[in-house]
């Protein structure tokens, strides 16, 4: 098993190896560099001061050379510093990361405790009203984007009750009451969103194990429907969903990174945004390193949970 | 008294094609202890009858009419909560597929122990120990070792022999196996039935076998009935059946047996024609339309079943 981790970890590096590159370049290549918007801000353009700023910075170098001294700084965990503020990029990211990952932890939350009784209850009740009525709120959560109803949330609440959801942050540990208050609104948004697809993913799998020849042998044992359902089906239905929230995550940061626009959470999509606004090269490399990590992370962490969930996996 | 009585039992399916008479107006009966052979080929009812008596035909499914008395109770007019009390406890069902019928991420032992927890209250442990005694019953070797194991590990044969213990578990008055073999290597087929035959005379449950295996019947059944169409063409104890079949559907099925002490024949007689459609059932006899004999008398209305004698009935109104 220690042996089949480690051999996993080492297969991360060359993906992370290509998603850095790929960030580093494309990102050089979106029109109206950094030091085009340092100078406007300024209102000082002359060619010598351009020529100064570059090499303080030190974007005159080449490309590769930037990159090479970019990956030997990440190496030594370095990720470089602001290009406007200065600050080292990885103290930045200590303080949005926790921030994003507790709206993102929420959200999943959420979405679970939403998606997967609705999705069973659907199932086990497929064609009836009930049925209907899950299937249509999912695909409109599906068809809805998350920033509109963000939207929706921010503004007619306000018309209508004078009231609209907070927009402070307060640290967790500090008030946790007035974080969860805070955070709450665009954490329930973005579980609803998530939770549509995994849903309708829970409920064709349960509908897919319900037809299975062992569950007629729990039946026929004298099971009830429900200890059936959840004694010998769920566990064999949730094996496809549980490889289907993997491959949510990435939505997951996307759609953070929206709200937290809207609800003006400070954490790392609030940073993201600002960084691509700002040309903040380090910043956005940064961020996408660790995004990336996180998410190659994330899904070597359900690989190994089917060992878990599937005997058949764990045997091999 | 008879331990199972199936009084005009009929069952229909809903489909796209329109409702589907599965089973129609049949009668049978099981006495304590005997191996009741139940005969007839795809389609002709015999699985259907056999999830009716358990009341585990979905959603699709519906008993039209009919009675199912169980030791003296109507088990149609059971509840829901009620038939769970019945199933694996009073009536236990082994099925086709052993490769699909267990579940693959239950350990077996706890599969094996569940009716008892379930239906005698046993604490786990004790229902594990019980079940490692089941395994031993049905000769599956090391079972203590086995109870942990999961059924992508075991064989064929030994997810049967598992299902056989599951369905032991608890004592059943009736044991209902359905094709229980088909799915296995000939080799095994034959020790996986006499298992299952030692062990019903062994705990005085009877046995249902639901079979298109003549060479099974002979073996193993006290009693035969011979389904078509989703109804019963004739029934009879087994050495009749073969000694002195009744009904020509019987008969045709009797001379598609290869004989192998005589010299070979170049073709296996065959009964000619299709099994009828259900969806849209002939007027009279279900076998009218492939049956050698067939007269106008035959498309009059279904045959009526008759008492030969005491123990051999038949539905047909031929007369040769």
């Amino acid at each position: 098993m220690q042996a089949y981790i480690a051999r996993r970890l080492i297969a991360l590096l060359p993906t992370l190896f290509f998603a850095s590159l790929i960030v580093f370049v494309s990102m050089r290549l979106i029109p109206g560099d950094v030091i085009d918007l340092m100078l406007a801000q300024n209102d000082i353009a002359t060619s010598q001061d351009r020529a100064r700023i570059e090499s303080a910075l030190g974007l005159d170098q080449p490309l590769l050379s930037q990159y090479v001294s970019w990956v030997g700084g990440v190496l030594q965990g370095d990720l470089g510093r602001s290009l406007w503020q200065n600050t080292p990029v990885t103290e930045q990211l200590k303080a949005s990361l926790p921030i994003t990952f507790e709206l993102g932890f929420l959200a999943l939350i959420i979405a679970l405790t939403v998606a997967i009784p609705i999705g069973i209850y659907s199932a086990m009740r497929q064609d009836t009203p009930g049925d209907y009525i899950a299937r249509s709120f999912s695909l409109l959560m599906l068809a809805i984007p998350s920033f509109w109803l963000g939207t929706l949330v921010m503004v007619f609440p306000s018309v209508w009750w004078r009231w609209s959801p907070p927009l402070e942050y307060v640290p967790f540990f500090e008030d946790p009451i007035a974080n969860l208050n805070h955070m709450l609104v665009p954490a329930i948004l973005l579980g609803l969103s998530m939770s549509a697809v995994t849903m309708r993913m829970t409920r064709t799998m349960m509908l897919e194990v319900l037809r299975q020849d062992y569950v007629r042998t729990a039946r026929a044992k004298g099971l009830s429907e429900n200890m059936m359902v959840f004694r010998h089906a769920l566990r064999n239905g949730l094996i496809p969903v549980v490889t289907l929230i993997g491959l949510q995550v990435p939505l997951l940061i996307g759609g953070a990174v929206i709200l937290e626009q809207i609800f003006v959470v400070p954490g790392m999509g609030l940073l993201l945004l600002e960084a691509v606004f700002q040309r903040d090269y380090p910043v956005i490399s940064g961020i996408f390193l660790v995004v990336g990590l996180g998410v190659l992370l994330i899904n070597l962490l359900i690989d190994l949970s089917y060992g878990f969930l599937d005997p058949k996996v764990r045997h091999q | 008294m008879a331990l199972l009585e199936i009084d005009n039992l009929s069952v229909s399916f809903r489909t796209d094609a329109g409702r589907v008479h599965a089973v129609n107006n049949i009668n049978l009966h099981v006495d304590p202890g005997e191996t009741l052979a139940v005969v007839g080929e795809s389609g002709s009812g015999k699985s259907v009858t056999a999830l009716a008596i358990l009341d585990l035909l979905g959603e699709a499914g519906r008993i039209d009419n009919g009675s199912i008395q169980l030791e003296g109770d109507n088990l149609v007019q059971f509840s829901e909560a009620d038939m769970q009390r019945v199933r694996g406890d009073r009536i236990s069902m082994i099925f086709q597929e052993p490769m699909t019928s267990l579940n693959p991420v239950i350990p077996v032992g706890k599969q094996v122990a569940e009716p008892l927890v379930l239906h005698r209250g046993a604490s786990w442990p004790d229902a594990l120990a019980a079940a490692e005694d089941l395994l031993k019953q049905v000769a599956i070797p090391d079972p203590e070792g086995r109870l942990d194991e999961y059924p992508h590990q075991l064989s064929g044969g030994m997810r049967q022999r598992v299902m056989i213990a599951m369905a032991l578990a608890c004592s059943p008055k009736l044991i209902i196996a359905d094709e229980p073999t088909t799915a296995l290597d000939v080799t095994v087929q034959a020790q996986i039935l006499a298992l299952l035959k030692e062990l019903t005379v062994e705990t005085g449950a009877a046995l249902i076998l639901i079979t298109h295996d003549l060479g099974v019947v002979a073996r193993y059944a006290d009693r035969v009935a011979v389904m078509y169409g989703g109804r019963i063409m004739e029934t009879a104890p087994a050495r009749e059946i073969y000694g002195n079949p009744q009904h020509p559907y019987t008969r045709g099925l009797m001379s598609s047996i290869p004989d192998l002490s005589g010299p070979i024949a170049d073709r296996l007689p065959t009964i000619e024609g299709q099994p009828p459609d259900l969806a849209n059932p002939p007027p009279g006899c279900p076998f009218a339309p492939r049956c050698p004999h067939v007269s106008t008398a035959c498309n009059d209305g279904v045959p009526p079943f008759e008492w030969l004698t005491p123990t051999h009935g038949r539905a047909c109104v031929g007369h040769e």
